[in-house]
């Protein structure tokens, strides 16, 4: 774990993520600026540092209702703007970037920051990114496969000696600068089925899963069969962390947090996939074991302790700011994430001996 | 209520004859609704490639974002070699899965003969359930020799597009008042 900058015994990780996306609040039916929406992205990563939170990461999609489609710029600035919190992003739509690009630029917010970025690379669930940049959606598996592996060859070795079929080959290179500690904690982006885990756990890389709701029990199956795949090539399993994600929303009330977050998440969904979220489906969010973040505080630290049990994942990464949801209640959020969340968590996550 | 009459196939008359007359109904029994009536012969529709159906252009974009703004949907559709045709199964291959969640939909089925007359209940409804419509569950089924000359002429198939235009109306202000009442208990 200590390869990726995980400490056990300080109890699980948590962090804020945000997409980027750009939607306007539903309850005013107004939208702020990018500009704004941007250096809200850095103000919120601030407020999550002196909250105690561990982690902060922008995800690119590059399309109609997003703003960070310049993730990496963003972080950098983020790198500026904090301390010590962790820069990740998430996620990173490797399949149409070059790989070596990718690294660089990472390496560099990792120099900036004094050792505090990491990459989450992933697929992507839009088509926007392909579209604009010019990469064709019928070798979706493929360039991505081949350019994670290349990833990860470029962050293993020094000298890199490498031919596939979507990018140019690489004699004998030097992918400069290099991280502060040489190395940087690169993650595969899975979404939840177990194929993708499977994936994941066969080339040995970190997992960060996405668990946005529904029964949490239903996850178990790809983070088991993500050790298996991993131990099954080789990999010891236990030596690879894994993060879970989730739509967040807390409230001093399980109603008062439905109430709060449910607008933002069905115009969120209407907006970028072209269907509302179902209340049924939503309601269900006060069991404990259903997987969306929704809920009093006491409702969130049972859910993730639950989850712990389930997964044990070292990290879980809260997505705060879905669907418009405005500056004043996501401060909320943080605080509450920082006075109560935070606190219990890591005192019953806290791995003894290590 | 927004009301989308879906001529799903784009060659022959049968469907279309149907459609056209099945609007008809809907205009003349409810003028106050919105009735609109698609014809995929009038679109060019591209083949799904799996994104979302909000990602396309053109008339497929265009059909896609009128079936997902309707309350119900009246289906029509030939029987191509025992089943539905390529074009009606691309309209759903194009949608989200759960695209039909609190829609209701509605059946006309047109044929050259009764042969396959349970295609509709082994073929479509299944579909549309796992699409989570509310389905009429009646429908109606037209042969060759109810048409003559690009008109209905057996006064049975009117009458039973009559009720059916009613059961769709009927099924979707039930529905939705059982949505409005649970959405109201949900409190948020």
């Amino acid at each position: 774990m200590k390869k990726y900058r995980i400490d056990s015994s300080k109890g699980i990780e948590f962090g804020l993520y945000s997409l980027g996306d750009h939607i306007l609040n539903p309850l005013t039916g107004s939208r702020i600026s990018a500009q704004q929406r941007i250096q809200e992205l850095v103000e919120v990563s601030q407020l999550a540092e002196q909250a105690g939170i561990d982690v902060f990461g922008v995800g690119e999609s590059h399309q109609k209702y997003f703003a960070s489609q310049a993730h990496t710029v963003i972080l950098g600035a983020i790198a500026q703007a904090t301390e010590k919190i962790k820069i990740t992003s998430s996620a990173t739509v490797l399949s149409v970037l070059d790989p070596v690009r990718v690294y660089e630029d990472f390496s560099t917010i990792d120099l900036l920051s004094d050792g505090r970025a990491e990459i989450v690379a992933g697929r992507g669930s839009r088509v926007g990114a392909y579209q604009l940049l010019g990469v064709d959606l019928q070798d979706y598996e493929d360039i991505f496969e081949e350019k994670l592996e290349l990833l990860k060859l470029i962050n293993e070795e020094e000298r890199i000696t490498w031919q596939g079929n979507y990018r140019a080959p690489l004699q004998n290179a030097e992918i400069l600068p290099q991280p502060k500690d040489g190395f940087l904690p690169i993650w595969r982006a899975v979404g939840g089925p177990p194929a993708s885990a499977i994936k994941a756990g066969h080339m040995g890389i970190p997992m960060m899963l996405t668990t946005l709701g529904g029964p949490a029990m239903n996850f178990k199956h790809s983070v088991d069969a993500y050790r298996q795949a991993a131990e099954n090539n080789g990999f010891d399993a236990q030596s690879l962390p894994i993060g879970t994600t989730s739509l967040f929303y807390v409230a001093d009330s399980n109603n008062e947090a439905l109430q709060g977050m449910y607008p933002h998440i069905n115009s969120g969904f209407q907006a970028i996939r072209g269907a509302g979220y179902p209340k049924q489906q939503f309601a269900q969010t006060t069991d404990y074991r259903d997987a969306l973040m929704v809920g009093s505080k006491e409702l969130i630290i049972e859910k993730l302790l639950y989850q712990h049990e389930l997964y044990g994942m070292q990290r879980f990464m809260a997505q705060i700011d879905f669907g418009g949801v405005p500056f004043d209640k996501l401060m909320k959020n943080i605080e509450m994430i920082g006075n109560d969340i935070i606190p219990a968590i890591k005192k019953h996550t806290r791995e003894k001996g290590e | 209520m927004r009301i989308v009459i879906l001529s799903g196939s784009i060659v022959g008359t049968k469907t279309k004859t149907a459609m056209l007359k099945t609007e008809e109904i809907f205009l003349q029994k409810y003028p106050e609704h919105d009735v609109q009536l698609l014809d995929l012969a009038d679109y060019q529709i591209e083949y799904s490639d799996g994104r979302n159906y909000i990602d396309y252009e053109g008339d497929t974009k265009y059909v896609t974002e009128t079936i997902m703004k309707a309350d119900a949907l009246i289906i029509g559709t030939p029987i191509f070699q025992a089943s539905i045709p390529a074009t009606l199964k691309n309209i759903f291959d194009l949608l989200p899965i759960h695209a039909f969640r609190d829609k209701v939909a509605s059946i006309v089925v047109t044929a050259g003969t009764a042969k396959h007359y349970l295609m509709a209940e082994q073929q479509l409804k299944p579909i549309l359930s796992y699409m989570k419509a509310q389905i009429v569950p009646t429908y109606v089924f037209i042969e060759e020799q109810d048409f003559l000359r690009k008109e209905i002429s057996n006064d049975d198939i009117i009458f039973r597009l009559d009720r059916l235009a009613e059961d769709t109306v009927t099924t979707f202000e039930a529905y939705e008042a059982i949505r409005i009442k649970k959405d109201e208990a949900y409190g948020f």
